[in-house]
């Protein structure tokens, strides 16, 4: 028997209210269940930023390009750690491979996973910098140009064909892509939607609530991104890129902010039997969370910081440095709100009882797997990632390109 | 032009004709969209007399001792629950733990309109969804109908104890797998009762086979009205019970 939860039990019983089923003191899927679906969130959002580039040809944003890209699979990466740490059994990992039951969508995990990683980042990724890699093999010497070489897949030509065949594989990659984004995120947000047991998560706009919310996490970590490493690395920021980045995240943000609200009014509107536990649990346990952290700094301040930005910029012509730290300060509130809407339906989906009666508590640990340290080390692990990713297949060019003048993104970076 | 008009014709004309949706239904478990067929052999049921139940907890003792549940109360395969209606219409629940005194509220309370004890289990449903979701196969289903966990192959993601309605699960803290109320399936298969309707000194707890015409089982649901758990989440419960109040969920 195991001490340690039977004590960390204990201390949540005088935390309890009402009367919860004797099975749900204990909150199931805890920090690292939250971690989860931000990071592929994450990824997906990333890569459809990537996207606007490639396939809607939006040149202002061409500077991301690359570094969506990066973020993505560093991110990526990561992702299936959250996920088989916290099981019981972490070493039965591959039983989901192995003996997948198709009705389940957890089973699916593996697939989509591999699916997106394989199939379609890692992909564009190679063919995005396969010239430059050749270039890289034949300006280095030694254990550099071996690894390159290998990166490059041994390839070397750097024809006119062999580039324009570069670019057509891109173009199908990210038409494949956008919908596999689209798959590995709705189907985070199918894993909960499908839970029938479970009024809070039971909705069928959850996958898509998941999905705009995704985009709306990843354009918003890659320009924060973007404003951090661009000047430290003694590049200036691009203003036309941020500015037409910060647009597309703002009209996320709506989308994502108008699906919420629709949710909500729904429930409300239907009023079923379980609305007076979940009023009570948004009014009490997540009033922090959500009410505040979720909605009003994740979303409104972002909003109106922005929109104000949009009204002045044209007025007064409202100046650049001005303009960048407030889209600084929005990018990081809307990163809180969205770990915010992780936490509030991973967790606020555990906090009621199943009876309908009372409501449980979550105690975060400190250490340990499901502790804050490990998915601070999570959450940390993907820019660590990223920064080895930026060392081997640098994005300086292209980053510190002018949008605007910037060159075809495989041209510009090939020669 | 024409031919791709005649292809959307006919590919409207396969939907219509159910020939699509036939093929998609292919995709879940033919058991969730089916209706219950009649089935053959075994079809293993339990009941529950509410009115009998005195909350002694007897069961819950002998369910530990039989199926290696942990001694704390944190983890239970079967408890009882006890509803307290007051005059002024509010209720309250309890879950009792063994050794609580049964009726500690005193008879002269006068607030009290009724109050009434009910146990709970694994409802063993026809339609489970612990079942469709676990990502491994290892919660399923026997052919005699008692649902099912198999430790060894068991990942201990949970997500079958997200997914069950009734609470009726937890994760053992020794095997870190999921368990759960198995009938006691060790001594069904030997022809015994499970242990919780063995000790029970009311018979407030019935077991047989659901197909087995004159069992005790087939009598409990002849004679009594029969309600079943939120049995609009269609998950066909197969725990059934005798003057269920409708205050419990
Ligand atoms: S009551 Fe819960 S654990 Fe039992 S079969 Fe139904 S869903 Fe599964
Ligand atoms: S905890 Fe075990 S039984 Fe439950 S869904 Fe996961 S693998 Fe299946």
């Amino acid at each position: 028997m195991n001490p340690e939860i039977i004590r960390s039990l204990q201390e949540l019983l005088p935390q309890i209210q009402g009367y919860i089923y004797p099975n749900e003191i204990e909150i199931h899927w805890g920090l690292l269940i939250v971690v989860y679906p931000y990071i592929t969130g994450v990824v997906a959002g990333a890569f459809i930023l990537a996207s606007l580039v490639k396939v809607f040809n939006v040149k202002e944003v061409q500077p991301l390009y690359r570094l969506s890209l990066l973020t993505a699979l560093a991110y990526l990466l990561v992702a299936p750690m959250a996920l088989v740490s916290h099981l019981g059994h972490p070493g039965r990992f591959y039983e989901i491979l192995l003996t997948p039951q198709t009705s389940s969508a957890m089973a699916m995990f593996g697939f989509v996973y591999a699916w997106y990683l394989m199939a379609v980042l890692l992909l564009e990724i190679w063919f995005v910098h396969r010239t430059d890699m050749i270039d890289m093999a034949e300006n280095s010497t030694g254990a550099t140009r071996l690894l390159y070489r290998a990166l490059s897949l041994f390839s070397k030509d750097k024809g006119e064909r062999a580039v324009a065949f570069d670019h057509k594989a891109l173009k199908v990659i990210t038409i494949v892509g956008i919908p596999s984004a689209f798959l590995l995120h709705g189907y985070v947000g199918f894993i909960f939607g499908s839970i029938k047991a479970n009024p809070w998560w039971s909705s069928v706009l959850i996958p898509i609530v998941f999905l705009f919310s995704a985009i709306v996490s990843g354009i918003a970590l890659v320009v924060l991104l973007y404003m951090i490493i661009t000047p430290l690395t003694g590049g200036k920021i691009n203003m036309k890129c941020v500015d037409k980045a910060v647009d597309f995240l703002f009209y996320a943000v709506i989308v994502d902010f108008s699906l919420e609200m629709v949710d909500f009014i729904h429930r409300v509107y239907q009023s079923e039997e379980e609305i007076k536990i979940l009023s009570e649990m948004v009014m009490s346990k997540l009033f922090l969370s959500l009410i505040i952290v979720q909605v009003l700094l994740g979303m409104l301040v972002p909003l109106l910081l922005i929109s104000l930005t949009k009204i002045f910029k044209k007025r007064f012509s409202l100046n650049e440095d001005m303009r960048k730290m407030v889209y600084f300060i929005s990018v990081i509130l809307i990163q809180f709100g969205i770990f915010a809407t992780r936490w509030n339906v991973v967790i606020g989906g555990q906090m009621f009882s199943k009876s309908f009666r009372g409501l449980t508590t979550y105690k975060m640990e400190f250490g340990g797997i499901e502790g804050l340290l490990y998915a601070i080390v999570l959450l940390a692990l993907p820019i660590a990632i990223l920064f080895v990713l930026m060392k081997v297949l640098p994005p300086w060019k292209e980053l510190r390109e002018e949008g605007e003048t910037g060159t075809e993104a495989l041209g510009g970076a090939g020669m | 032009m024409n031919g791709r008009r005649s292809f959307l014709r006919g590919f409207f004309a396969v939907l219509l004709s159910g020939g699509a949706i036939e093929g998609v239904m292919k995709l879940f478990p033919s058991k969730a969209l089916a209706k219950e067929t009649a089935r053959t052999g075994k079809w293993y049921g339990y009941g529950v007399s509410v009115d009998k139940c005195i909350g002694c907890a007897r069961c819950m003792d002998a369910c530990k001792n039989e199926n290696n549940v942990p001694k704390e109360p944190f983890f239970v395969r079967t408890w009882v629950e006890r509803y307290i209606t007051r005059k002024n219409g509010q209720t309250t629940v309890k879950a009792i733990a063994p050794g609580d005194e049964a009726t500690p509220e005193a008879a002269s309370d006068r607030t009290i309109l009724r109050s009434f004890f009910v146990p709970k289990l694994c409802n063993q449903c026809a339609n489970p969804p612990c079942v469709q979701v676990c990502p491994v196969g290892a919660t399923f289903q026997t052919g005699d109908g008692v649902v099912l966990v198999n430790e060894k192959t068991c990942i201990g993601c949970r997500y079958c104890i997200q997914a069950c309605p009734y609470g009726a699960r937890y994760l053992h803290p020794k095997t870190h797998t999921a368990d759960k109320c198995t009938f006691c399936y060790h001594r069904i298969s030997q022809g015994q009762l499970p242990a919780c309707v063995e000790v029970c000194p009311t018979q407030a707890r019935i077991f047989g086979d659901l197909n087995a015409a004159a069992s005790p089982m087939s009598r409990f649901l002849r004679m009594n009205k029969i309600h079943t758990l939120k049995p609009g989440l269609n998950t066909e419960p197969k725990a059934f019970y005798a003057n269920l109040d409708g205050e419990v969920r």
